[in-house]
């Protein structure tokens, strides 16, 4: 069964959120990101779940890592200013391998910016926002299904790896409405407790696949968990090279060694294609409109949509450059995601960026005229 | 006849401090330093848990970033050692996300009132049921000496070495402004008075905020001509005024005064429990426990 219904993406991803088992939000009110707070303020209390409006952006994440901690899938949600506030606890987040969800809506940037209008200008901060070596998942929508897909996806693949992970959306794919069909069976990853007893478990393992089980406060485990460097008894270890070098690499590698799993892209008309565009988010609409106006009018043109930003869809930015000479990447901000598909490209092809900033979306006329002056 | 030095080795470590049950063995030495006031108030805080009938394998300790900090990975109990200012924001998602939870703060005085002083006045405000206890020495201890929003006005500091010319902080007249339901302040001279306020503060069933005014001889005593924890404590109890003896007296009389006691113990309705019974009214049940298990 499916059900079908016309709403915002905002609200589209709020209905994710609950449908993926999130049952505690903390969060401040930032535009345009509002309506999925308020979307939860009115639905968590009815599926016993908790809604706290936290005094600012610093202690939303902070709450949702202590929820985390006491047993429940957790989220906030945000724009770029708030988001900003928010990267020391995701630093935390990190190594203390909370699992949770934030979601932000970007907006023009930089500080203050444009409120309501569109932006991609978090791309690298997503990527690198807090200080220190970590591997974050981020995962960008482009429609109001995608934006409700995708936070349920979230979620799985936070729990699955003990990540922070970040949905960048943006202004239109956060304020647009959008028809979207809900399956009925939904499939979410439950959080799986440790097998040993508290006598024997080590809660921060060095396992070979990098994540361990996870256990909560209250649990009877007495753990102690720490943003500074611990050994895999979770006790501060912060003079040890071995410790430090052990935790972090174990961090990164259970991300980048499962980067199969987690990437996603989708892409068209690529394997006869001149010239191939880039893009995620909302301005992947744009090479979509762009490719469909193209082939119509007999231009070789193919389209990359990004659904997974990091870790970076290498493998597959690598494949599709082998064939063609060019690589437009649409963007929404001066160049961010250009210099990943850059490194990746190398010489193979040749990579160009079609950037649009002020809060418009790029119009297919536009790139279709970038295109033209290539072929 | 056994020297004195062998009958040492027959006092067992339960002897010398009856708390060491509730200590991680293995985490032993701790950092502190020799004559720290930290040690004091882990024992008071252990006795009024005990006072308390409560067990410490049933609390979480949050703690933020400073010396004070460190005091929940010595103890056997759940434990969450957080980034600088925020433990309170930590423990109040701990708190909502299992209220079954006793959940108790360990802070210091900039942890708590700089850069952690917005939750410390919200969670007041929320009346959210957590027990903070602020390890007060008036500096900054763990990055070697600091000037701190607590340290008296004249008093030295690597970063006010003209003497500080800052206005400092009230903590109690500050968390209750903010709405704490139960606050009380003493000092590191004061153990067993202290132990009872901790007790009291974690039989409250909201935001309770205890202060301890504590000595630091290696950085505060140091810079202030009182080089010994023996001096800094003596200080501590010559003067202290009882609350009760404080309320006739002039402002000018309690100049440079350490007002202790209990200042306010006036319960009303716990944050979490305004949640529960929004869940309950919405959907009928408790907010759900250890959900991610199983949704």
């Amino acid at each position: 069964m499916t059900t079908e219904l016309f709403i915002q993406g905002n609200e589209a991803c709020a209905m994710g959120a609950i449908k993926a088992g999130c049952r505690f939000f903390g969060g401040y009110p930032i535009t345009p990101s509002t309506e999925i707070a308020e979307y939860l303020s009115i639905n968590l209390p009815k599926v016993s779940g908790s809604f706290v409006q936290m005094e600012d952006e610093i202690s939303a994440i902070g709450s949702v890592i202590g929820a985390s901690w006491a047993g429940i899938k957790s989220m906030t949600a945000t724009s770029g200013p708030g988001f900003s506030l928010m990267q020391e606890n995701i630093g935390f987040a990190m190594i203390s391998e909370t699992p949770l969800v934030i979601v932000d809506v970007q907006r023009g940037s930089p500080s203050t910016g444009q409120p309501t209008m569109v932006g991609q200008g978090d791309m690298m901060q997503a990527r690198w926002g807090s200080h220190g070596d970590y591997e974050p998942i981020a995962i960008s929508p482009s429609s109001v299904q995608e934006f409700f897909d995708f936070t349920l996806e979230g979620f799985n693949l936070a729990e699955k790896y003990r990540v922070p992970v970040i949905i960048l959306a943006d202004e239109i794919i956060g304020h647009m409405r959008e028809k979207i069909s809900l399956q009925d069976k939904i499939e979410t990853f439950k959080r799986v407790m440790p097998k040993e007893g508290p006598e024997t478990f080590l809660p921060f393992k060095n396992i070979e696949n990098g994540t361990n089980p996870m256990l909560s406060f209250g649990d009877g485990y007495n753990i102690h968990v720490t943003g500074l460097t611990h050994n895999e008894l979770g006790y501060p270890s912060t003079m040890s090279p071995e410790d430090h070098s052990n935790l972090v690499k174990r961090l990164v590698n259970k991300i980048l060694k499962n980067r199969n799993d987690i990437v996603s892209c989708d892409f068209k008309y690529c394997d006869d294609a001149d010239i191939i565009l880039i893009s995620y988010g909302a301005s992947a609409r744009s090479i979509m409109g762009t490719v469909k106006i193209g082939r119509n009018t007999g231009i070789k043109i193919g389209y990359f949509k990004m659904n997974t930003i990091w870790p970076f869809p290498e493998d597959e930015i690598a494949k599709i450059s082998e064939n063609v000479d060019d690589l437009i990447v649409v963007e929404m901000n001066l160049g961010q995601m250009v210099h990943e598909v850059e490194r990746i490209v190398k010489d193979n092809a040749k990579v160009h960026l079609f950037s649009e900033i002020g809060g418009t979306l790029p119009k297919p006329e536009d790139i279709l005229n970038k295109v033209r002056e290539l072929l | 006849m056994m020297s004195e030095e062998k009958k040492q080795n027959f006092i067992t470590d339960e002897e010398k401090n009856p708390y060491i049950k509730y200590f991680r063995r293995d985490r032993l030495p701790t950092i502190f330093c020799s004559g720290c006031g930290i040690g004091i108030t882990i024992n008071s805080f252990l006795k009024g848990l005990e006072s308390a009938e409560m067990n410490l394998n049933n609390i979480s300790l949050v703690s933020g970033i400073g010396c004070s900090s460190r005091v929940p990975g010595y103890l056997k109990c759940d434990s969450l050692h957080t980034t600088h200012g925020r433990a309170i924001s930590f423990a109040t998602g701990l708190k909502v996300g299992n209220p079954d939870l006793n959940v108790v703060v360990f802070t210091g005085d900039g942890d708590a009132s700089a850069i952690g002083g917005n939750h410390l006045i919200h969670a007041a405000r929320r009346n959210i049921n957590l027990t903070i206890i602020c390890i007060n020495n008036n500096i900054y201890g763990m990055t070697g000496g600091q000037v701190s929003p607590t340290s008296p006005e004249g008093s030295l500091a690597t970063t006010a070495p003209y003497g500080s010319i800052d206005t400092p902080f009230n903590l109690i007249k500050l968390v209750i402004a903010a709405g704490a339901t139960f606050a009380g302040r003493w000092t590191t001279a004061h153990p067993l008075q202290l132990s009872k306020t901790i007790k009291n503060g974690l039989l409250n069933d909201g935001f309770s905020f205890i202060e301890v005014v504590s000595q630091c001889p290696t950085y505060y005593g140091r810079k202030n001509k009182l080089k010994t924890p023996s001096s800094m404590i003596k200080m501590f109890k010559e003067n202290s005024i009882n609350k009760r003896r404080a309320d006739n007296m002039s402002e000018e009389e309690l100049l440079g005064k350490i007002i202790v006691g209990e200042f306010v113990n006036n319960p009303r309705k716990e944050f979490s429990e305004k949640i529960e019974n929004l869940s309950i009214t919405e959907s009928g049940k408790n907010t759900i426990r250890k959900s991610a298990y199983k949704i």
